[in-house]
């Protein structure tokens, strides 16, 4: 009996952990492209429902969805671009300006806030040296608030790209933004 | 106070018997602890069968809403001859609540059998996992299990060569706690804005592509085999009449030993607190809890003798909710808590409503000009007539999720919301 792998599984990648290599052009018209977009397809009676995994494989891709991403997208799914944009700024992971190669969500909803995870944040911007949504000057870190990311037994907790980072206090920053800074 | 439940502490782990074991996550470790016999049993019965068994257990749906899950199940219709689509909800955002994960992490294959002993039980042909987007490491490791489970036939066609054939997908959220509503859910899945949809029509009658559906919370999922192999006389050895079984709680905020337990219902509050997660590091009392997750209403450190079933903590003036309570030691400053609280409703309002829309942002505003020292009298009267209008009169309960902690911590906290605005008055006077 032969049996399908499940489509899903091959494109369930990190879409903020970017690869980072200058992607030209349109992306789902590579060879991985059409694969992905076929096997995502094939998951869902309607074409549209393929909206946010594509829009996860881009960003997979290239970090971050460009207004030319979105239109490919749209084209790709019989959606208008305008839809396309109204998902990608509705739902908050999807970038749309490109990042920095570490991407820190530092969550300071109510048990981070109970644990001093506003400190943490001000010392994440403290120690890259930006702003809260802006990216350090050497291009390495981009340092954002985030709202509860579901592991609030072990606060402060942070993620940095697809990666969850618990128990964080401000005095155990400098060593994080070292190891990050380290990573090839 | 006594301690009728103490013997529990220790012994319920049902659900959480093989967290901490990696070995668990693998097809062969999962069929060496009985894996998918469970599933091979329930193909066995008719779909009715599975249905009766988990209603007679009293399982609830352990999303924050406790609905009874069989009677959901029940609300699917029979022979209509549409494909049926069940919808696992895997989008754990309420704040204070990080029990799915664990499931997802260590248990898998868990979650996938009580995915498709319900699936049996509903007619689907397919089931949508929906996992919240920044779930990445847990989502890898369900889609390992998944493909293992597909590649070794007990996920597809002709599941274990029974006869019977079902489809399982991931799906990845994007970033919006409003998704995980079950109406936000399946229009987020179909590709649209997770915006909440005013019922009828409900799931059952047209729900994700406009299909009959189910959606169920991964606690309650992963607890159905359980019921399937022991029956459901067996699932309420634990809890009470109205709320059976066991539940894993999702302990934090000002706590020595925050994390997950799971526990028989009806363990008093105060025991959670402070014999299993062993009270505040600082040693300071308890000055407030909120038991269910942030959408829940607070208690005072008075106020933790009470019972945690759903009934126990609605007799208490809050509710079980995701069973998550955040705990807050003696020196926490309530309104800087209740902004925060606030913020997050504000930053979440998918903007449907204008009560929610607008409102979210008004009690933000408000509580950051207490906060600021800058508050009057009157902003009571304008956060109670908020909270009215607020309640009951919008398509999903978000609005309703910020006036429960809102409201209860004007009653029972007003005092710290009058000290923030003396200095205002006595400039103004």
């Amino acid at each position: 009996m032969s049996r399908r792998i499940h489509p899903a599984v091959s494109g369930a990648q990190a879409f903020q952990l970017a690869e980072r290599e200058e992607i030209e052009g349109p992306i789902l018209a590579t060879e991985e492209g059409r694969e992905r977009l076929e096997m995502t397809l094939s998951r869902y009676p309607q074409k549209r429902a393929a909206l946010l995994p594509m829009l996860g494989f881009v960003q997979e891709k290239r970090g971050w969805i460009s207004p030319d991403d979105m239109a490919e997208v749209a084209a790709a799914l019989e959606v208008t671009p305008a839809y396309v944009h109204s998902i990608a700024t509705f739902y908050t992971m999807y970038n749309k300006h490109p990042v920095g190669r570490h991407l820190v969500q530092v969550c300071t909803n109510i048990s981070c806030h109970l644990n001093r995870g506003e400190e943490v944040l001000e010392r994440f911007l403290d120690e890259v040296g930006t702003r809260e949504g802006e990216t350090s000057r050497d291009g390495e870190f981009t340092v954002i608030e985030a709202e509860c990311l579901g592991a609030c037994g072990f606060a402060t907790v942070v993620q940095v790209n697809d990666e969850y980072f618990e128990n964080v206090s401000p005095e155990t920053v400098p060593d994080i933004v070292a190891e990050l800074r380290g990573r090839a | 106070m006594s301690f009728p439940h103490r013997h529990d502490l220790e012994t319920t782990t049902l659900l959480s018997r093989d967290q901490g074991d990696e070995d668990a996550r693998t097809l062969s470790g999962w069929l060496e602890r009985g894996g998918y016999e469970r599933l091979r049993a329930a193909i066995g019965m008719a779909p009715d069968e599975i249905t009766e068994v988990v209603k007679e257990s009293g399982l609830r749906g352990r999303g924050g809403a406790g609905f009874p899950t069989g009677l959901k199940w029940s609300f699917m219709p029979k022979d209509d001859g549409k494909p049926h689509y069940l919808c696992c909800n895997a989008d754990e955002s309420e704040p204070g609540a990080f029990k799915d994960r664990e499931i997802l992490r260590w248990t898998p294959h868990l979650l996938i059998e009580g995915c498709l002993i319900a699936a049996r039980a509903i007619g689907a042909g397919h089931v949508y996992i929906y996992v919240r987007g920044e779930f990445f490491p847990y989502t890898r490791i369900l889609n390992r299990a998944v493909t293992e489970a597909y590649e070794n036939g007990y996920i597809g066609d002709d599941i274990m060569e029974l006869g019977w054939s079902c489809e399982l997908t991931v799906h990845n959220g994007a970033g919006a706690y409003i998704a995980g509503e079950e109406t936000g859910l399946m229009n987020s899945l179909m590709g649209n804005r997770a915006e909440p949809w005013s019922k009828p029509p409900f799931p059952a009658q047209a729900g994700v592509f406009g299909m009959p559906t189910t959606v169920n919370n991964v606690e309650t999922l992963a607890t159905v085999p359980g019921i399937i192999e022991n029956g459901a006389e067996w699932y309420r050895q634990w809890g009470s009449e109205k709320s059976p079984g066991t539940k894993l709680w999702c302990c934090s905020g000002h706590l020595v030993r925050p994390g997950n337990y799971e526990l028989g219902l009806g363990v008093p509050l105060s025991d959670i607190i402070f014999d299993v997660c062993g009270g505040t590091p600082s040693g300071k009392p308890v000055k407030a809890v909120i038991p269910g997750g942030s959408s829940t209403a607070f208690l005072t450190g008075d106020e933790l003798d009470c019972v945690t079933t759903y009934e126990g903590m609605q007799e208490a003036g809050s509710s079980l909710g995701t069973a998550s309570p955040i705990v807050m030691d003696a020196d926490t400053d309530i309104v800087a808590a209740m902004r925060r609280i606030a913020q997050f409703y504000a930053h979440e309002s998918c903007g449907q409503c204008v009560q929610c829309r607008e409102g979210t942002q008004w009690i933000v505003r408000i509580l950051q000009r207490i906060e600021a020292g800058d508050g009057e009298l009157r902003d009571f009267d304008t956060l109670y007539e908020l909270c009215e209008q607020m309640t009951g009169r919008t398509i999903c309960v978000l609005a309703d999720s910020v006036v429960f902690p809102l409201r209860s911590s004007l009653d029972k906290f007003r005092s710290e919301y009058e000290a923030r605005m003396s200095a205002s008055l006595v400039k103004a006077g």
